[in-house]
């Protein structure tokens, strides 16, 4: 219990340590997304770039927007760039270091991609089989073939099941060729990274290093700062809802009183307790007024101050002082809590 | 125990992140019922349009009103929109706000469908092979009008004998899923650079709005949850009211007929008030028949003038 607990905080305690667990759950969903897709390559001349190209950088594109959608810290760098100046300066360097921080995790996932779709190959074979040397990989007994009919027979070397150029070229050489530049490609692709982030993460603290950390707190606050004020409405909106709630019921209970000139609601002692928690209905038909009230005429949101208490004190009308000191009592907690 | 309570409190905190709890759960559930659901082209050159824009486009209007039926959001927004002003305004900017975040919820799973069934391509081919233009693909350049359309109706059956081994089918099915899956990637990506517009750019209009619309259409939805709470406790008050009079009245009337001991017995106080003076088999099965054939009223403002 103690151990949930604590990942739950640790994962929430920073946005920064959410959106690394946010980023490491989609770089395995692009795997898992690239294992799933059914890759089929048209084998059509005109169309074989297109698609290679296409599967092997849109997904990209997508997964890096969608880094940054899933990311909630950008509606916070937007905001904290468009609002007016008011009492607070703004700091350029602060968003600077927001807008890195979220670029650099959002690539994560397309690198996956891209590291992925190279290694595996097949999108450059598909995108690139009619590019393939002839010279050197063809049969030297080639028979003469126009251009278009020539790229028509290089465009089926991805599907092996149609492919009926054996003699102009041996479908397992071509594709071992483009599949050996593709992962070469990958390999380099994924050295190129991990060594662009080594530099990054060694030579930073060499380069103005105070005015780094001093960005990394400033954004965290805001950050902070950002979630304890939605708290702190969501924790006003609740007290505010109970003493509407309890103002309308009492609203409901007077207005009978002035109705029907009833017994005084001011219960015998021994049945107070009970008689005030019914909140001064106790029949069905001002139960169902209540109720219909609520719905046609909902009260105003706007909480009356209580009723002052008269000099007799409470202790012999049998009504509890706690009820009409309550909204006072909800307002200090609030103040003081802030 | 405690670690489910946690789990619960965690989501139902917020109510906003219980629907996106229900939106990702939407979501799983119309990949997997893609998954195992048996695609079975009919192969009929007037019938395979008709089932497979149908597998496309059915499914995601169910899943909509799905979620549509699962955001308790939704009931709260329509109460709101269409209760009378009253003693409160109404403010359009909330509803508007409550409205546009329900469904946007609600499109994900729906979208979620369209675009798996695109990348996966099955429905395309077995919609639209009737349409291809036969003079493409080898095969099908030399035969007859009618023969042709149903040589293309039959594309999407790999099993059947005509087609099993032939490559034109082939071809039109590669270039058919070719084409489905183009348009999948190219939904996925206007609508992941819509969602990324909109994100970025909302800030830039009206923020304050925005916040004061989000903040009351919490309150409500807050609002709307402690009067159930306080409705449910009362009526279980007033449950415990009424049936404590039920069972006063009984017992009177058991006094009036009968000529028992008088109830105060030493030492057995306790469990005498427990039992409400009802204390053999005839007096409780004239209680429960009372019980059912003469329920009190709804109506407890005279147990408390005694």
């Amino acid at each position: 219990m103690d151990k949930f607990r604590m990942i739950f905080q640790f994962f929430q305690s920073n946005q920064e340590s959410f959106m690394n667990g946010i980023c490491g759950i989609m770089a395995l969903a692009s795997t898992q997304m690239y294992s799933a897709f059914d890759f089929n390559c048209p084998c059509l001349p005109q169309y074989n770039l297109a698609y290679g190209l296409g599967i092997l950088l849109v997904p990209p594109f997508i997964l890096f927007l969608l880094g940054f959608v899933l990311n909630n810290n950008i509606s916070m760098l937007a905001e904290e760039w468009r609002r007016p100046r008011g009492r607070r300066g703004k700091d350029a360097a602060v968003l600077r270091y927001m807008c890195c921080s979220m670029a650099q995790r959002a690539m994560i996932a397309p690198v996956v991609w891209l590291s992925v779709t190279l290694l595996d190959g097949k999108c450059i074979t598909c995108a690139f089989c009619t590019s393939v040397p002839l010279e050197s990989l063809g049969n030297a007994s080639q028979p003469r073939l126009s251009p278009g009919e020539l790229q028509r027979v290089l465009a089926r070397i991805p599907c092996k099941d149609i492919y009926n150029g054996q003699q102009l070229i041996a479908n397992e050489v071509a594709v071992r060729y483009l599949r050996c530049i593709s992962q070469a490609l990958g390999w380099c692709f994924v050295l190129l990274m991990t060594t662009l982030a080594f530099l990054v993460r060694s030579l930073r603290p060499c380069f103005s290093q105070a005015a780094f950390l001093k960005s990394r707190y400033w954004s965290h606050y805001i950050d902070i700062e950002r979630k304890l004020f939605d708290e702190t409405c969501a924790e006003h909106a609740r007290s505010f809802a109970k003493v509407c709630i309890q103002q309308f019921f009492e609203g409901m209970s007077t207005d009978l009183e002035a109705a029907r000139c009833h017994l005084p609601r001011k219960a015998p002692a021994d049945a107070g307790e009970a008689a005030e928690k019914l909140l001064g209905i106790t029949d069905q038909g001002t139960m169902n007024m209540a109720l219909k009230s609520w719905h046609r005429c909902k009260p105003p949101l706007h909480l009356h101050p209580p009723a002052q208490p008269n000099g007799n004190g409470w202790a012999g009308e049998g009504q509890p002082p706690t009820r009409p000191s309550a909204p006072q009592k909800e307002t200090a907690a609030y103040y003081s809590w802030v | 125990m405690d670690r489910f309570r946690m789990i619960f409190q965690y989501f139902q905190s917020n109510s906003e992140s219980v629907m996106n709890g229900i939106c990702g759960l939407l979501a799983l559930a119309s990949v997997k019922m893609y998954t195992s659901l048996d695609f079975s082209c009919p192969c009929l050159p007037q019938y395979n349009m008709a089932y497979g824009l149908g597998i496309m486009f059915v499914p995601p209007i169910i899943l909509f009103l799905c979620g549509l039926i699962l955001n308790r959001q939704a009931l709260v927004m329509l109460e709101e929109w269409r209760r009378p002003p009253g003693r409160r305004k109404k403010d359009p900017a909330v509803i508007r706000y409550m409205c546009s975040s329900i469904m946007q919820r609600a499109m994900v799973a729906p979208v979620v469908w369209i675009i798996v069934t695109l990348l996966d391509g099955k429905c395309l081919i077995c919609a639209f092979s009737g349409s291809m233009d036969p003079q493409k693909f080898v095969g099908f350049a030399n035969v007859s009008a009618e023969q042709v359309q149903q040589l293309l109706a039959k594309v999407p059956c790999k099993e059947d004998e005509l087609m099993r081994n032939s490559s034109s089918r082939k071809a039109v099915s590669r270039y058919l899923r070719c084409w489905s899956q183009a348009l999948g990637w190219s939904i996925l990506l206007i609508l992941i650079i819509a969602a990324f517009l909109a994100r970025w750019l909302r800030p830039c209009f009206n923020q304050a709005t925005l916040l004061q619309a989000r903040h009351w259409s919490n309150y409500i939805d807050i609002e709307q949850k402690i009067f159930e709470e306080t409705c449910c406790e009362h009526s279980r008050l007033f449950a415990q009211q009424c049936i404590l009079h039920f069972f006063e009245s009984m017992q009177q009337e058991i006094k009036l007929h009968s000529f028992s001991l008088p109830r105060e017995g030493e030492g057995a106080e306790g469990g005498e008030g427990l039992l409400q003076g009802i204390t053999d088999q005839d007096q409780v099965n004239k209680l429960l028949k009372t019980w059912y054939y003469e329920k009190p009223p709804l109506d407890v403002s005279q147990a408390h003038q005694r």
